[in-house]
């Protein structure tokens, strides 16, 4: 077996040892257990990714691995990484292993809890290893349908319209997916293999009708404005660990999703849209931030930053040159682990409070030093702080959106950097109101400190966030060359 | 005489019909009950039989004809029934073995699917009307099984006055065809056969026979009261094994006489699997009752295999006798675990399956699989049953209707879901209590979660299907 293919049997061994097993101690040992070996896995390959390339390995994917599965339709298990994938699977590992000992107080149903938290993960690093488009819809599927079990049964608040609202949504998104996923099979002579179907340009009028339909069905996983609605609804009612993964990984599959298969598959019809689709992602950008002024729910609140932040992705991947890319997947990794803490961060207050209401919050730093600290650093990371990982995200974004001499581009790009303002409002007004000021209720004084697993998992994914924000270049000399290729590939077919 | 054995799994199952009808003579003054125990291993038997290779050929100048793929159909069904009788197990013993009706369950039971043998093997009109009045009129007999039931005795008239119609159609459509070619054989109407009014009217009123047994809307009023009358191995027989047997026997029909008028039934094909698909998923929506639920469902599922037919190629039947083959095993996890827990509490409502992964988990687990495979969600199954029937249809530019299709999927996603909802998020106060299934039972549902796990992923299948279909 190859070492990609390891990262989706581990998780699957994981899921069928848990089957036997009857004690929730046990349960979330073996959970942790499979996962770190997972994150070791995945280090190990990033590792060895860096190796290959400084060999002067030059091929687009490496460790490629190439399975005639049904023959007859040509469909086929292609797994392979580029710089791109290593940086989404390093951050898959990292949110899911938080997320494992985020969730060590679970009681009700534990090890169904832990399946279903590690079947999604399958499906995640399932997605962002597949190089055939049946593959990384099958794992796409595999990752979205266990929300409705996790938020459904462990959830809080509406649970049940809340995990029936973001099901079908996305769902009925993947299901147009599926469709465009046809069409672009039959248009480049009956292949699902990305490599083939990039080298071979599918007619412009196919383009044209399959492009919006692949765009805005991975669009709606990562939130897409007018497609966001079920977001907030699902982060606010859905477990801490599945809040985090879910705004931290799942929605990236969807912008990952959006960029590879939309954007690099079709890049003429990408040109084509890419106003509009700017201009949707702006609207994204302001409403998000807006709508998150005006929440007191602290998930909500999350749910409508992440909104934002999501639409920027789109954003610097609409910019099309190569810093608004960077910026793009640096915005992933970047957005994915700060939503993560504040998740985490959410459910550790929630469990200890519960309430989630900022205006009846105060005073928290005093009380619970190491959650309302680390709530501090990742809010000003997402406000963009220079030193930490938001900055040099949000920064290429908008050089490289700027960079286009369209007026329209750039109208909206100064509309888009207006928002960073009104993130720091509602960020700072949270810190204010919740952590600051005096301490509004007496019971808060009783409040238990942070314990080992929590500190554990908020401080997993802290670091790196710090680690992007000091040191960026080791993470962009991971994806520069793999961007290099796709921008070569569309500047030469995008006119 | 050799040829004869061509035959060979229709006369063995006649045999095992014969014997069974003496059997209960045989038995007087002994226990009955044995006779679910003969009657389920002859037919396991049979269908280990049915395995053995068969050559292809024809008989009786063309009316029977048979080839590898129509012989794999056959085992298709063999093992859907083999399934049903085993989750039928206690139903039959403990309900009907004290009463002296044990033995004519799997009398009638083996007549019709005697009958849908003839009606896949048909090479003429009148082996194929014999067929399917053989395969419609025992099933009569068993939606009636329960007379003293109200509901039971109602839905076998029902059934009996719509069968008996919608054959009276089908066959005046018959012999209007005949009336224009000259012919009953498939083969030379494939050649006399010339676009006209009549033929139009003939080949509708005949297709209107099998939408009738397959339920397509709108052929489909009879489906959620017979279903809801008849007793559930019969409901499950009748949605599952009924209706395979009739796509099956349509597709191979329109394959073998439809190249020179696909103008005709095309657009017919069309507008039945978009009508089907929303009805059926429409009236889903709102059923409370498990058996009208599912009913509904399987009407919707039917919609879906359309679009195999309607491609009409290699690929398009393969992936017909692909998705009917997984449906066969993926709708009797449902109806199995429907019968069980009716049978063992009378429970049929959705709302008393609330909380029942937290009493039975095993149930609640081959229930959310068989759900999740009719939904069409990975890795199960149902995904690529589906997958392929919609890289059929986009083969030939039926985008719009894939367009539908997958709208109609995320519909029916929200039902499936909805009994997810009752079995896993939601508690009960008066839950299903813990019990136990007999062996059998038992058996018969682990043999459906094999199926639903093993028959997606394990492509080698799929390629033994569409090799068949190389000779039709």
């Amino acid at each position: 077996m190859d070492i990609l293919s390891l990262l989706v049997a581990v998780p699957v061994l994981t899921v069928l040892v848990l089957f036997f097993i009857n004690d929730n101690q046990l349960v979330r040992i073996i959970s942790a257990l499979g996962i770190g070996i997972e994150t070791l896995l995945t280090l190990f390959i990033t590792k060895s990714y860096l190796a290959e390339r400084q060999a002067g390995n030059a091929a687009e994917f490496l460790f490629t691995r190439d399975t005639v599965w049904f023959e007859p339709m040509n469909i086929h298990y292609f797994v392979g990484v580029d710089g791109i994938s290593v940086a989404m699977l390093l951050l898959t590992a990292i949110v899911l292993l938080a997320g494992v000992f985020i969730s060590w107080n679970i009681e009700d149903l534990t090890k169904e809890f832990y399946i279903s938290l590690i079947v999604l993960g399958t499906g995640v690093f399932g997605f962002f290893i597949a190089l055939d488009l049946f593959t990384m819809f099958l794992f796409y599927e595999v990752a979205v349908i266990p929300m409705y079990l996790l938020i459904g049964i462990w959830g809080t608040g509406p649970k049940e319209y809340a995990a029936m609202k973001l099901t079908l949504m996305l769902m009925g998104a993947s299901a147009i997916l599926l469709v465009a996923i046809l069409g672009i099979y039959y248009y480049s002579g009956m292949t699902f293999n990305m490599q083939e179907i990039a080298q071979m340009q599918m007619p412009i009028h196919a383009q044209r009708f399959f492009f919006p339909l692949a765009f805005v069905g991975f669009g709606v996983l990562g939130a897409l404005f007018p497609f966001h609605t079920w977001s907030p609804d699902g982060h606010a009612s859905a477990p801490t660990a599945v809040s985090m993964l879910h705004a931290g990984v799942l929605m990236k599959l969807g912008t990952y999703g959006a960029f590879r298969v939309a954007m690099y598959l079709m890049p003429q019809a990408a040109h084509e849209y890419s106003t509009f689709f700017m201009g949707v992602a702006a609207i994204g950008v302001i409403y998000g931030a807006f709508g998150a002024i005006r929440q007191t729910d602290l998930k909500y609140i999350n749910a409508y930053s992440s909104v934002s932040h999501l639409g920027l992705i789109f954003f610097g991947m609409m910019a099309l040159n190569k810093i608004g890319y960077t910026g793009a997947v640096l915005q992933m990794i970047s957005h994915g682990l700060m939503t993560a803490v504040f998740f985490a961060l959410i459910g550790m207050l929630y469990s200890r409070t519960h309430t989630r209401d900022v205006t009846k919050m105060g005073g928290l730093l005093k009380i619970l030093p190491f959650i309302a600290v680390v709530y501090v650093i990742i809010g000003m990371a997402s406000l963009g702080l220079p030193g930490l990982s938001g900055f040099v995200a949000e920064m290429n974004i908008f050089v490289g959106a700027f960079q286009n001499p369209d007026f329209i581009h750039r109208a909206f790009s100064v509309l888009a950097v207006s928002a960073i303002v009104v993130t720091a409002v509602y960020i700072l007004r949270v810190v204010g109101m919740m952590l600051m000021g005096p301490v509004k209720n007496d019971e808060f004084y009783k409040l238990p400190k942070a314990v080992w697993y929590e500190r554990v998992g908020a401080l997993l994914v802290l670091l790196p966030v710090i680690a992007i924000g000091v040191a960026p270049m080791w993470l962009t000399t991971l994806i520069q060359d793999s961007l290099g290729n796709i921008v070569e590939h569309l500047a030469a077919y995008g006119h | 005489m050799n040829n004869y054995l061509l035959m060979r799994d229709e006369f063995v199952l006649l045999g095992i019909i014969l014997l069974l009808l003496i059997a209960e003579i045989l038995l007087i003054g002994k226990n009955r009950k044995i006779v679910a125990g003969i009657a389920t291993g002859l037919f396991i038997v049979h269908t280990v039989i049915g395995f053995l290779p068969l050559p292809e050929g024809t008989l009786f100048g063309g009316s029977f004809r048979t080839t590898h793929l129509l012989h794999q159909m056959k085992n298709i069904m063999n093992v859907g029934v083999v399934i049903l009788l085993l989750q039928t197990w206690t139903w039959a013993r403990e309900e009907w073995s004290g009463r002296g009706r044990i033995s004519e369950f799997y009398f009638l039971i083996f007549s019709t699917l005697l009958g849908m043998y003839y009606m896949v093997s048909s090479g003429d009109f009148l082996m194929f009307f014999l067929g399917l009045e053989l395969a419609s009129l025992p099933i009569a007999g068993l939606v009636a099984y329960d007379l003293t039931k109200m509901r039971s005795a109602e839905a076998g008239a029902k059934f009996i006055l719509m069968a008996g119609v919608s054959s009276a159609v089908s066959v005046f459509g018959i012999s209007l065809i005949y009336g224009i070619t000259g012919s009953l054989y498939f083969s030379e109407i494939a050649q006399n056969f010339h676009v006209s009014g009549l033929g139009t009217i003939g080949l509708l009123f005949f297709m209107s026979g099998l939408a009738f047994k397959i339920s397509l809307v709108p052929f489909h009023f009879w489906t959620p009261d017979v279903y809801e009358g008849a007793p559930v191995p019969v409901t499950s027989y009748l949605s599952v094994i009924s209706k395979a047997a009739a796509v099956f026997a349509l597709a191979i029909i329109l394959f073998l006489i439809g190249r020179e008028f696909v103008s005709i039934w095309k657009p017919a094909i069309y507008w039945m699997a978009v009508m089907t698909m929303t009805v059926g998923n429409l009236f889903a929506l709102r059923q409370k009752n498990m058996k009208r639920f599912l009913a509904f469902s399987s009407v919707a599922q039917a919609g879906f295999i359309l679009l195999g037919i309607l491609s009409f190629d290699k690929v398009g039947l393969s992936a017909v006798v692909y998705f009917a083959a997984i449906y066969i095993f993926s709708n009797l996890a449902t109806f199995g675990v429907v019968q069980v827990i009716s049978l063992k509490t009378g429970k049929e409502q959705m709302d008393d399956y609330n909380g029942l992964y937290r009493t039975n988990p095993k149930l609640a687990l081959v229930m959310l699989l068989g759900l999740f495979s009719l939904a069409g969600i990975p890795p199960v199954a149902g995904f690529f049953g589906k997958f392929f029937l919609f890289m059929s249809a986009a083969a030939h530019g039926y985008y719009w209707l894939v367009i539908i299709s997958v709208i109609n999927v995320t519909i029916s996603l929200y039902y499936y879901l909805l009994v997810v909802r009752a079995m896993f998020l939601r508690k009960s106060d008066t839950p299903i209590e813990p019990f136990q299934a007999e062996i059998p039972v038992k058996i018969g549902l682990a043999l459906t979660v094999v199926g639903i796990l093993a028959l997606g992923l394990y492509s080698p299948f799929y390629d033994f299907i569409l090799q068949l279909t190389t000779n039709i």
